[in-house]
């Protein structure tokens, strides 16, 4: 990133996306600024823009890079503000951490591999594929080692599935705290999935009679392990080595990791190195101490795995407001735990009235399903919200329905409804109701 | 949980899906890739201890005094020199008795439902630099250590595979370990739903100078 891109950029959003910006400080940006999407349609059409009619621009005037100029690729230099980003007061270090995905500037159901969530426990580790093992043993007829070469040659499967942090919007459980969808929202993310589904590999294995649970465990230095039921390994899990096309990531687990469809994404243990069968579960730290749910009469609940369904407005959002009134199509994405998307519904008055959205394919299980509603915008204050209702009938709730069951200290599975408050400016916040 | 029909069913359900193609694996060894794990790999990567019987568990022993030497050293610049936390970094002391307050202190002390799982999470996790480094005799007297700051074992506690399965922890019957879920139903109603007077904004994000920035280069915002 050229350090005089980010200067410029960091002055435009200084001075705020919605407020008028005069043209000519914007001048003075230079020509790789004037299609900023930090811009209002208005100010992109100023007659005095050296690369917009009746000038040509001055790209069209000389001559691009090459091929292999960039032999991987990368984005726009004007798309450089779009990135992973992590609250630096919410944990003692990055190691143990936490980023999230800019939904504010996705724009579709596929989370791009650099924008995709990040946890670790203990920090990335940069696992060498060729020395990469994964070993599964316990109560099973002959135990393995697999090599990545190994594993490359079992039947291959493709499954486009979320991954969501279960504390997805677990800072909003008190109040509205976080102005921000990226903040409250970010930690899912969808991508297609190339592997081998662990069924093929247990099968492979041999389960033996007494086996009822499966203990999952990753290279990173956490050793990160997770206890899941054999009958969730059996159904749809996958233990894949790519995401969206090519290799895994380092940040999701390369080279191997574990999917699980529709379950809080801390039990999908990335760099994935063992698979134990055993009778019971272990009850390791992170399914104890952690990712369980503190309820209000002092008991916690443990093994809460679901994603239940949960839906949010994409567009307009605090980072995305509105410029002045008109027709604008409110943009969103839904999913479930639980399997398919079968409607969601959107209010522009706080709840009082509702429309259904109309849901784009594809539709797919345990994905993220687009949404979208064409809406007039009178320039008067408004409060969106939006509401998804799965293929088992369950509607997603509001904060304050979860609030009078859970309490505010149990940090996970916040799946309530966002409220965004549109004020006249068309400027965009993050409020709860009464 | 799973059964032997089901697996079967589920088996030649996959077999009629790929009828066709290539017969799925029927058999055990059906693939025959990798190579069979040796009982010396097992043994190296074998790490799990499980949490209610302290299962796996290895050999060796630890008492609260070596443990304070091991914790001054290992543990006391994060968690602190009794468990107390620096910084931000947890807390693994204290707490008793605040699970149903407003603002509820989880330690080990006041939460953690078995101590077994303490072993098993300082020996695959801990120091953070340097995870699982520690031998196993020095895991059994952080263990017996930190339990002794929480008032639940005495100071002449010897923690080992037999011992440390029969400690109760506090907290230990106040789990519930199947989901609940779904705990909320309702109708969507679409029209009418709310009398419009009773709608009222209870909180806004809007001026609590929480949110790092969304533009430009990465926030190092810290609180106020």
């Amino acid at each position: 990133m050229r350090p005089d891109l980010w200067r410029s950029i960091s002055l435009l959003s200084s001075t705020g996306a919605h407020t008028r910006l005069g043209r000519r400080s914007l001048l003075g940006l230079g020509a790789a600024l004037t299609g900023s999407l930090a811009l209002g349609p208005k100010q992109a059409h100023a007659e005095t823009s050296p690369a917009s009619p009746p000038a040509d621009a001055p790209w069209s005037q000389s001559l691009g890079a090459g091929v292999v100029d960039r032999p991987y690729g990368r984005p726009a230099d004007t798309e450089a503000g779009v990135i992973r980003r992590n609250v630096p007061w919410l944990t003692a270090g990055t190691e143990s951490s936490i980023s999230f995905s800019p939904l504010q500037d996705l724009h579709g159901i596929i989370t791009p591999n650099g924008l995709f969530f990040e946890r670790y426990h203990a920090g990335r580790p940069d696992v060498e594929r060729d020395q990469h093992k994964l070993m599964i043993h316990g109560l099973v007829e002959r135990p393995l080692i697999l090599s990545m070469k190994d594993i490359l040659r079992f039947p291959s499967v493709s499954r486009i599935h979320f991954i969501e942090c279960p504390a997805n919007g677990g800072m909003e459980w008190r109040a509205a705290q976080l102005n921000s969808l990226q903040f409250n929202h970010g930690m899912i993310s969808c991508a297609e999935w190339t592997g081998v589904r662990l069924s093929t590999l247990l099968e492979e294995v041999g389960i033996k009679k007494e086996a009822k649970w499966v203990m999952v465990e990753g290279a990173d230095g956490a050793h990160m392990n997770r206890s899941l039921p054999l009958d969730k390994c059996l159904d749809d899990c996958l233990v894949v080595y790519a995401q969206n096309g090519e290799a895994l990531r380092p940040e999701q687990g390369y080279p191997l990791r574990l999917v699980v469809p529709g379950w809080e994404g801390n039990v999908s243990i990335k760099w994935l190195r063992r698979i134990k069968l055993g009778e019971k579960p272990w009850h390791s730290r992170e399914e104890t101490s952690k990712y369980t749910d503190l309820m209000p009469d002092g008991t916690s609940r443990g093994f809460t795995w679901l994603i239940d369904a949960k839906s949010v407005i994409t567009f307009p959002c605090p980072e995305k407001p509105l410029h002045g009134p008109g027709l604008y199509e409110i943009r969103g994405l839904a999913w479930t735990g639980n399997g398919k998307v079968k409607r969601v519904d959107v209010s522009t008055d706080g709840g009082a009235n509702w429309q259904s959205a109309r849901l784009h394919e594809p539709v797919l299980s345990k994905a993220l399903t687009k949404f979208t509603l064409p809406w007039r915008w009178d320039g008067q204050p408004a409060l969106l919200e939006s509401r998804v209702i799965d293929e088992t009938g369950y509607v997603q709730p509001t904060i304050a329905q979860l609030r009078k069951l859970r309490g505010t200290n149990s940090v996970y599975h916040n799946n309530s409804i966002q409220t965004w408050q549109v004020k006249g400016d068309g400027s965009v916040f993050d409020v709860q109701l009464a | 949980m799973s059964s032997s029909p089901r697996r079967l069913a589920l088996l030649c359900a996959g077999m009629i899906a790929a009828a066709g193609t290539i017969a799925l694996a029927a058999e055990p060894g059906y693939y025959g890739y990798g190579e069979r794990a040796t009982p010396e790999q097992i043994a190296g990567w074998d790490i799990d201890a499980r949490g209610e019987d302290g299962m796996g568990l290895p050999p060796g022993s630890g008492t609260v005094h070596r443990g304070t030497e091991v914790y001054a050293e290992q543990c006391a610049a994060c968690h602190g020199t009794f468990g107390e936390g620096e910084g931000r970094f947890p807390k693994l002391v204290g707490g008793a008795g605040t699970l149903r307050d407003d603002r509820p202190e989880l330690t080990v002390g006041s939460y953690w439902p078995f101590a077994p799982t303490l072993w098993d999470y300082i020996n695959r996790a801990m120091p953070m630099p340097a995870p699982h480094t520690l031998s196993a005799d020095d895991v059994y007297a952080l263990t017996a250590y930190i339990l002794n700051l929480n008032d639940i074992v005495p100071s002449e506690f010897v923690a080992d595979r037999e011992s440390l399965p029969k400690v109760k922890m506090p907290n230990r019957d106040n789990f519930l370990w199947t989901d609940p879920r779904p705990d909320t139903a309702a109708k969507p109603c679409m029209s009418g739903c709310v009398d419009p007077a009773d709608i009222r904004i209870a909180s806004t994000a809007e001026g609590k100078n929480l949110t790092p920035r969304t533009t430009g280069p990465l926030d190092t915002m810290q609180p106020k």
